[in-house]
């Protein structure tokens, strides 16, 4: 197991860019362009294989029956046998053949229709035949861009680019463009979005060259294959193409490790004993109650294990890229402000171990499809992984205070500038009361709760909705209350019960006053835009944002995170199109 | 930080209060950590819970009873119907299942059922009368509940759209009722029994004042 957390020295200039910087320029010039050729094919890729692995199937015994007439079997019933001795073969062939041709007409034509535009404030796409759909999402509701690249585009060397913006299946799907397009894509995409005035860099010499002569075919060919070989093989994440400053890698041993220390385990363990003991009692149909219990663990595990291999959390320019996958791969990247809570958790079984894991709130994701991989920021790690991640989603700029700060609240028994519960509320809450207890620091709010699932919830206070504060009969007995964040759904939800009836109330008025003045001085909708009114050419790489080190241990503190836990800037080696080259700010 | 011209306030508020006490309370901002910047601080010495004020029973926010805009009182007469309705459904669906299979049970689950929807009936007044919104400086803070208090203060920023919903009984009352939507599924701020001209002059004031304070989401 390598550290997991990486400093990254200052990336060099990529020497190959991973697309020719033309590619984006022209996607991104306020006009209409269309997807991938392959996307029906794509899209029906599932029921192209299975209407394939018929015809397969079907022909493979004619064939073998053809070459080994030895094992040709009794005469059965074949629809493929009728249609060759039917006398209206021609009109069948003629009808599968009309069927085949509107089909791809059809294709051609829902291929020809769907087209999507990138202007300087919203994506669009259009698409449909008969109903025409046209949707259009404004730049700045950005809450994600994803690439997911399910096994069978990857093969084809395409890609589908999700732009998810808040609301309910309300994402603006480009599904499919071409690998190489996706990524500069994004990254233009999250450089409009975030408000930031572009300068059109120049071209640089070196790939004006590369693009010139005209290779031969049989070349174009082998570079396609070795292209392809290398995108399957290759690493999930490049850290030269992508600007990374810092970056939290889950290694695949832990990652089998947790997920099999699990409490599935321990129920898969004790059934296994059971049934050997009633099969060493001669009760042998129990052995069938144990298969599909093993077949049901297993295959959960390899889900697990397969989505999350490869796992991988990075700061990068325009964000956090999350990515993961081992065969199908996906990889999102949120930007600055779109995390609207925080939960780091221990399963009971982890503790040993020393694991964390880290779950966020992100609006845009359903609540039918909150699953893990939207919701999960990093599935397993210790906690300076876990506190690197946090760090680096809640645009903290140092890593140290982070770290104090989780190691405190999750490790400690009395941690510091927390208020918890009073000794009263043992008698509702016998043991949890102890942990129970809330902070609040510069821009977040912190709850932490639990003894057996220990949790900590952060909260931004910028991105927080609203705060309640209720209090029932028994609780108002025992003069105690409850306070909960409703943040948007997901995984967290940030509730601290049992608080002292005047610490409630203390929390309900610090904090909805609180909310109110980071809500005016947020402005992550456009989160570049305050950063790059003051471009310093030749100045140091790392923003130490408004916060000036006041002492020298401070000082030290801000050399030493420098070198960890760098702060992204903002790409600015990304062309955009003619339209929307550099932008005034209005 | 200062917000474009404030946005009217409600006209036809019944208790304007004096030019002495202080109208909308808005409670010190802790300003020190939001002042400090971006870094995460964790304050040195764990703070005391709360030193001024002894130690409260009920949870009572730290407003004078006469602040809070009440709901219109008919909103209880609605209320009674509604429940008065209900009680008559259940009594005759007992009897009609009693009379068809003359068991007793039917009787004793709609006299259960009866006799929680008399202590509701008894209850409708008290609840009716703890409802209550208040229009603070930069957010809205509404209450219900006697027995189950229940506190909640949303942004005007937060707000994602204001709907004004009217029940047949409602309507024939001049009522109706205000929902104030946010992002988030939990925030359930509903101010029923409002009269319909002061609910539209509501949601009119409250987008105003969202307006003026939008954010991100």
């Amino acid at each position: 197991m390598s550290g997991e957390f990486e400093p990254i020295p200052p990336p060099t200039p990529a020497t190959t860019p991973a697309a020719p910087p033309r590619t984006v320029a022209d996607l991104t010039d306020g006009e209409w362009h269309r997807m991938h050729p392959a996307t029906p094919l794509l899209r029906g890729g599932v029921a192209f294989i299975v209407i394939f692995g018929i015809v397969v199937s079907n022909f493979r015994e004619r064939l073998v029956a053809f070459f080994v007439p030895v094992l040709n079997g009794p005469e059965q019933y074949d629809p493929v046998t009728a249609i060759l001795n039917s006398p209206n073969i021609l009109l069948i062939l003629g009808g599968v053949l009309a069927v085949l041709v509107l089909m791809i007409v059809f294709f051609y034509i829902s291929w020809r229709m769907a087209t999507f535009r990138i202007g300087a404030d919203a994506v669009e796409i259009r698409s449909g035949i008969l109903f025409r759909r046209h949707r259009r999402a404004q730049l700045d509701r950005i809450q994600s861009v994803n690439i997911a690249r399910p096994l069978f585009a990857r093969i084809f060397g395409a890609a589908k680019l999700e732009v998810s913006v808040a609301g309910d299946g309300a994402n603006v799907n480009l599904e499919y463009l071409h690998a190489r397009d996706a990524e500069p894509l994004r990254a233009a995409l999250l450089t409009l979005a975030s408000g930031k005035q572009h300068r059109p860099a120049a071209p640089s010499p070196a790939t004006q060259t590369a693009g010139e002569g005209t290779p031969s075919t049989a070349s174009k060919l082998e570079n396609l294959v070795t292209d392809r070989a290398r995108d399957l093989l290759g690493p999930e994440l490049d850290l030269a193409a992508h600007q990374v400053t810092a970056v939290v890698r889950v290694s695949p041993l832990r990652l089998i490790v947790s997920t099999v220390v699990s409490l599935s385990t321990v129920l898969l363990i004790v059934m296994v004993v059971v049934v050997t003991v009633m099969v060493t009692r001669g009760i042998y149909w129990s052995l069938f109650a144990l298969l599909p219990a093993i077949l049901g663990v297993v295959s959960y595990y390899w889900s697990r294990i397969s989505k999350s291999m490869r796992y991988s959390v990075a700061s990068t320019s325009a964000g956090m890229r999350i990515g993961a996958g081992l065969l199908s791969t996906t990889n999102d990247t949120v930007p600055p402000g779109r995390v609207h809570a925080v939960r780091v958790t221990q399963p009971l079984l982890w503790r040993p171990f020393g694991w964390w894991r880290v779950q966020i709130n992100r609006a845009g994701t359903s609540a039918l499809n909150a699953a893990d991989s939207a919701t999960t920021a990093l599935p397993v790690g210790r906690l300076d992984d876990a506190a690197a991640v946090v760090g680096l989603l809640l645009n903290q700029p140092f890593y140290q205070p982070v770290r104090e700060l989780l190691d405190d609240a999750l490790n400690s028994r009395n941690p510091r500038g927390f208020v918890g519960n009073p000794r009263r509320a043992a008698w509702v809450d016998p043991f949890a009361w102890r942990r129970t207890g809330y902070t609040l620091t510069g821009d977040l709010l912190i709850f932490r709760r639990g003894v057996i699932w220990r949790h900590l919830d952060l909260i931004p206070l910028a991105r927080l909705q609203s705060l309640n504060t209720t209090q029932g009969p028994i609780e108002r007995r025992l003069r105690i209350a409850s306070v909960t964040a409703h943040t948007v759904l997901g995984p967290v939800v940030a509730t601290l019960p049992h608080m002292s009836t005047r610490d409630s109330v203390d929390l309900f008025e610090k904090v909805s006053a609180a909310v109110v003045v980071a809500i005016g001085a947020d402005t992550s909708h456009r989160w570049a835009q305050t950063r790059a009114s003051a471009p310093v050419p030749g100045a140091p790489r790392i923003d130490l944002g408004r916060w000036e080190p006041s002492s020298e241990r401070e000082a030290a503190l801000v050399a030493e995170n420098a070198q960890r836990y760098p702060v992204a800037g903002v790409a600015e080696n990304i062309e955009l199109g003619p339209n929307l080259g550099p932008q005034e700010e209005k | 930080m200062t917000y474009p011209e404030q946005p009217p306030r409600l006209p036809d508020v019944p208790s304007e209060p004096t030019a002495s006490g202080p109208e909308l309370r808005v409670p010190d901002v802790p300003s020190e950590p939001v002042a400090s910047g971006p870094g995460l601080r964790v304050p040195d010495a764990p703070s005391e819970p709360v030193a001024g004020g002894p130690e409260l029973r009920s949870l009572e926010l730290d407003y004078p009873r006469d602040q809070w805009q009440r709901i219109s009182p008919k909103f209880a007469v609605i209320e009674q119907i509604g429940n008065t309705v209900t009680m008559i459904v259940v009594a005759a669906v007992a009897a009609l299942i009693w009379w068809l299979n003359e068991s007793i049970w039917p009787l004793l689950a709609g006299g259960a059922i009866l006799i929680v929807l008399i202590i509701t009936a008894i209850l409708i007044p008290r609840r009716a009368r703890s409802i209550g919104y208040l229009l603070r400086e930069d957010d809205l803070l509404f209450r219900r509940g006697i027995m189950w208090q229940r506190f909640v203060a949303v942004p005007y920023g937060r707000m994602q759209l204001v709907d004004i919903n009217r029940g047949p009984i409602a309507r024939a009352f001049g009522l109706a009722e205000l929902k104030f939507v946010t992002a988030a599924v939990g925030t359930n701020v509903i101010i029923p029994g409002m009269p319909l001209a002061e609910a539209e002059q509501l949601r009119d004031h409250l987008v105003a004042v969202a307006e003026s304070r939008r954010s991100g989401l």
